[in-house]
């Protein structure tokens, strides 16, 4: 018999979970997990009861409430938003007609699905796992495939356990080397898409790999997974290590004992195999690599700190021009404004990207010892109950709440314009978050993307700011 | 799903081309949580007044249509904005067939994935099929999808032509899920043959 060919881990995952192949190369792929919430679930359910099926596996399923709610002490009070509510009233509703798992919205463990899940150890290597929510990627951090689907998906996955999927093709950003000093998982990622655009990715699932992302830790990895949506990939995915086990280890929902055993010698066998090919590679040098914020309103449109606002004359084609000088226009910047000279009203810590302790930890590091500048609102907003609690434990609230900024309850946030925390018109955000369109964080908001530690910075300077100039207090 | 096989009911005439989704359905009803209940808003700007009285000329608001089953239209209907709430109007107030000359494709493909069958049919023949429908109750059209004919109530037989795979599921009620449930067995056999393997991803 011939050695077998060599397989990705993303080739690895998807055979083990094909239940059967129609006729067309379409697979019916089998979802080991399934993370349900608010926005995206309502008429999913609704089309279970019109058609009288049940969900087929509750125990695969989670449901959670994230995107809708307050953050502050009025979640306690009830959802003032009539829409929001009766999203929040549905999803409670069908959780008990259909029996479906769920956290409560005053639940310790409540939180953003896409930090629930590998915190609660939900999200674990080799297994498929979906949810209504595009950002889903951000758990292929565990070795694991994950991407986002419809409402009809949503669906077909609670009648089914399955998804149709047509295979997606290989893609590896191989990023070696040692981050310099200042540099975090957010601004490898932003990296990653300054080099290769939004649809850099497309069609493709892309494996990060090399020396500087095997040195992150979970909440780093996840980072990285989480944006790969904006490099227009289908999943991300780091493949699941010595880290990875170590962090699952003990999570409530995670094997013990002899189980856990087992699961490692079997998760050990899915990272890619030497020679596996890929259909695109992309390396970068982690050295290269330095504080970064996005300045337009596309996620590719990022710089070095250091940079200065391009000038769209500059530009050689004329859709690019005219584009250039829109988000110049929108984002109400000068072109060659110094970057660091950008005045910000709102500083947002929290979102799917890096709300987790070790993101908490980060930016109290830069914070501490120091003042929020004058006329600048900075919200910090753990990724649940349980990051809260932890850092509350670690004194990570004194740090914030003395340092001026706001230190608030778990949810979606400043992420999205869908709750009360919104931008308004014209205001300028420094924002942990993943998305820089127009109006994402409220109608007429402008937003600069750039990593915890560099959100801090920019909430002590009143401007965006290189965290490299904003050291902890004390060190050398 | 509900299976698709003989209708028989009072047909409505829309003598229109480019009924778009908004028409069906316009937007401010879609901040919904649900895919029942859109019947009461079907067609809400040429059915309601302002103050939410009904325009008594609109011709699902007349007694002979109160309860049509089929729409007659013409060109391009279903244009506009990919909502799936357009179908989901429709179904919800009774609709299973709409005739015309051709569909907006994202309309053609939703409804057949609601379970409404929607059936091209040459424009003439549809301004037959109007005159028809203008008969109201005193003339029933029936759909047979299984010899996919539309019989005129004078019993002049009139075929239509679709997609096979689309008639063998909406004849069987096959939507998307339910296709997939007929790979049951082989889902079953998947779930055993992991929980022996990973039985930690079995509660
Ligand atoms: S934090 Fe933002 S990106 Fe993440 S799930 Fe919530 S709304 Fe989506």
């Amino acid at each position: 018999m011939s050695a077998e060919k060599p397989r990705t881990l993303f080739d690895k995952i998807w055979a083990h979970h094909v239940v059967d192949t129609l006729p067309d190369g379409t697979a019916l792929l089998y979802i080991d997990r399934h993370l349900v919430h608010e926005v995206t679930s309502p008429q999913a359910f609704e089309g279970l009861r019109v058609a009288g099926r049940p969900v087929h596996r509750p125990d695969a399923t989670m449901a959670v409430i994230d995107h809708n709610i307050a953050t502050d002490e009025t979640r306690r009070t009830g959802i003032l938003d009539p829409e929001s509510r009766l999203q929040v009233e549905t999803l409670e509703h069908n959780v008990v007609e259909f029996g479906v798992p769920f956290i409560p919205l005053l639940d310790a463990r409540q939180g953003i699905v896409h930090v629930i899940g590998p915190e609660q150890g939900l999200s674990l290597p080799g297994m498929t796992i979906v949810c209504g929510d595009s950002h889903t990627s951000t758990h292929g951090a565990m070795g694991a495939l994950a991407f986002g689907i419809g409402t009809s998906e949503v669906e077909h996955v609670l009648a089914t356990q399955t998804l149709l999927q047509k295979p997606a093709k290989n893609m590896r950003v191989t990023v070696d080397g040692q981050l310099p000093l200042g540099c975090t998982a957010k601004d490898i990622v932003l990296a990653i898409i300054g080099k290769i655009g939004t649809a850099g990715g497309t069609g493709h699932v892309i494996e990060f790999a090399g020396e500087a992302i095997r040195a992150l830790d979970m909440a780093g990895r996840m980072t990285v997974c989480n944006m790969s949506i904006e490099a227009g990939a289908r999943a991300g995915m780091v493949a699941p290590d010595q880290t990875t086990f170590d962090y699952v280890k003990g999570r409530p929902f995670a094997p013990k004992g002899e189980a856990f055993d087992r699961a490692v010698a079997w998760w050990s066998t899915l990272p890619s195999d030497p020679g596996a090919h890929f259909d695109k590679e992309v390396f970068l040098r982690a050295e290269d690599i330095v504080p970064m914020v996005t300045w337009g309103t596309s996620p590719e449109d990022v710089a070095p700190i250091t940079a200065s606002v391009p000038d769209p004359a500059a530009a050689v084609d004329e859709t690019r021009r005219a584009q250039l000088q829109r988000m110049v226009e929108y984002m109400g910047l000068t072109p060659g404004q110094k970057l660091t000279d950008l005045k910000v009203d709102v500083v947002f810590i929290g979102s799917c990207t890096n709300s987790r302790i070790e993101d908490m930890r980060a930016a109290a590091a830069i914070a501490k010892g120091r003042h929020v500048a004058e006329g600048v609102r900075a919200m910090v907003v753990p990724g649940s109950g349980l990051v809260k609690l932890q850092a509350e434990q670690e004194g990570l609230d004194r740090v914030f709440l003395d340092a001026g900024f706001e230190w608030r309850e778990a949810g979606c946030s400043m992420c999205l314009g869908m709750n009360p925390d919104k931008l308004t018109p014209g205001q300028r955000s420094a924002s942990t978050s993943n998305r820089n369109f127009e109006g994402r964080q409220g109608p007429g908001g402008r937003t600069h993307l750039l990593s915890p530690a560099m959100a801090a910075a920019a909430a002590l300077a009143g401007h965006l700011a290189d965290v490299r100039d904003w050291q902890p207090v004390g060190s050398a | 799903m509900k299976p698709f096989t003989t209708l028989t009911g009072v047909a409505a005439p829309l003598p229109a081309a480019n009924i778009d989704t908004d028409k069906i359905i316009p937007a401010r009803f879609l901040k919904t949580i649900a895919r029942t209940g859109l019947g009461q808003h079907l067609f809400a700007n040429m059915r309601f007044n302002e103050d939410g009285s009904e325009k008594p000329d609109f011709v699902l608001n007349q007694p002979a249509y109160r309860n049509s089953e089929i729409l007659i239209a013409y060109e391009n209907f279903g244009c506009g904005s990919s909502r799936e709430h357009a179908p989901w109007a429709l179904l919800d107030f009774g609709i299973r067939c709409v005739i015309a000359p051709d569909f907006a494709d994202i309309f053609h493909n939703n409804s057949f994935k609601n379970g409404i069958l929607p059936i091209r049919l040459p424009r003439e023949i549809c301004e037959k099929l109007m005159d028809d429908a203008r008969l109201g109750g005193n003339a029933r059209l029936t759909v047979d999808l299984e010899r996919s004919v539309v019989v005129r109530p004078n019993g002049e037989e009139i075929p239509f032509e679709i997609d096979p795979f689309r008639r063998h599921c909406l004849l069987n009620g096959l939507d998307d899920i339910g296709q997939t449930l007929q790979h049951k067995p082989a889902i079953d056999s998947f779930e055993a043959r992991q929980r022996a393997a990973q039985p930690w991803l079995y509660a």
